[in-house]
């Protein structure tokens, strides 16, 4: 556990649920990033003008913390564009079909208690966990 | 000026995700990793958020009506069912693959990495692929009703 970051994680954590709670109180939103991505996707434009503020201030953060010197890392991506590709697809159409992300069952739906949201959390959890069991020590790499 | 509130919502967002590390594929393969030298960082996270959500939104379910909206929008669904089981578990094969989950990949965009630009772009490919599905699943299942009527 030579990585583990408690501190930082828990300032991150309250921030996030943080957000969800104001944006809730204040739009009557759920901040699940899937629904508010995929909501921008949709041709007939139904209430747009939200999603793009939240993903603007998603984006923009990273931009103001290298503006005061805390700038972000390049995130490591695997080497392999086949696999990023494959990845995305099946993060994008699960989502849509599952109704929800790590926020939006991780941290709102859990956060009101819905069992169906407990469900989705528990099952993705579990399929990433095998997923990096694969890739990671049965496949090796 | 409502507009302001969801973008503070996602810079706060943003932010959380920036000073946790959740934004970087690397501390959350070492959560999922769980045969490997784990890093438990993530529970914490999701610990602490919620710590925070449910009273909140127990506060929520107080109030009539949100601050800048004439309702609250909260999902109808409430059982749990085939599509929810079944993209929920696509959904983790994705984010196990690279690491990466929809609210750190669009924040990601801010570096203007190539992989993450790819990665998006899929990401929206999948979502569009699966409403344009569900679509011509609806218009087909309407079609086989009109014929029926038709026929009776």
């Amino acid at each position: 556990m030579a990585n583990f970051t408690p501190v930082s994680a828990a300032i991150g954590g309250v921030l996030i649920g943080l957000s969800a709670v104001l944006l809730m109180l204040s739009t009557g939103r759920i901040a699940g990033i899937s629904g508010i991505f995929g909501g921008l996707l949709n041709v007939p434009g139904e209430d747009k003008g939200w999603r793009v503020a939240f993903v603007a201030g998603l984006i923009l953060a990273p931009v103001i913390a290298g503006l005061i010197g805390y700038g972000m890392a390049q995130p490591k991506l695997p080497s392999s564009w086949a696999v990023i590709v494959v990845a995305g697809l099946l993060v994008g159409f699960g989502t849509r079909l599952g109704g929800g992300c790590t926020s939006g069952h991780g941290i709102c739906g859990i956060g009101r208690l819905s069992p169906r949201s407990i469900a989705a959390t528990i099952v993705f959890m579990v399929t990433a966990v095998i997923t990096v069991a694969i890739t990671r020590h049965v496949l090796g790499g | 000026m409502w507009i302001i509130a969801p973008l503070v919502c996602g810079l706060i967002f943003g932010a959380g995700l920036l000073i946790s590390g959740m934004v970087q594929p690397t501390k959350v393969l070492g959560f999922l990793d769980i045969f490997g030298a784990w890093d438990p960082s993530l529970a914490v996270v999701m610990a602490a958020a919620l710590a925070v959500s449910i009273p909140g939104f127990m506060l929520a379910d107080r109030s009539a009506r949100p601050w800048f909206a004439g309702q609250y929008f909260r999902p109808g669904k409430s059982g749990i069912d085939l599509p929810l089981v079944a993209g929920a578990g696509l959904f983790g094969i994705g984010w196990g693959l690279v690491g990466l989950c929809p609210g750190p990949a669009l924040e990601s965009l801010a570096t203007l990495s190539p992989g993450i630009v790819v990665f998006v772009a899929a990401m929206a490919a999948g979502m569009i692929a699966h409403d344009a599905w569900q679509q011509s699943r609806l218009t087909a299942q309407r079609d086989r009703q009109l014929a029926g009527a038709t026929d009776g």
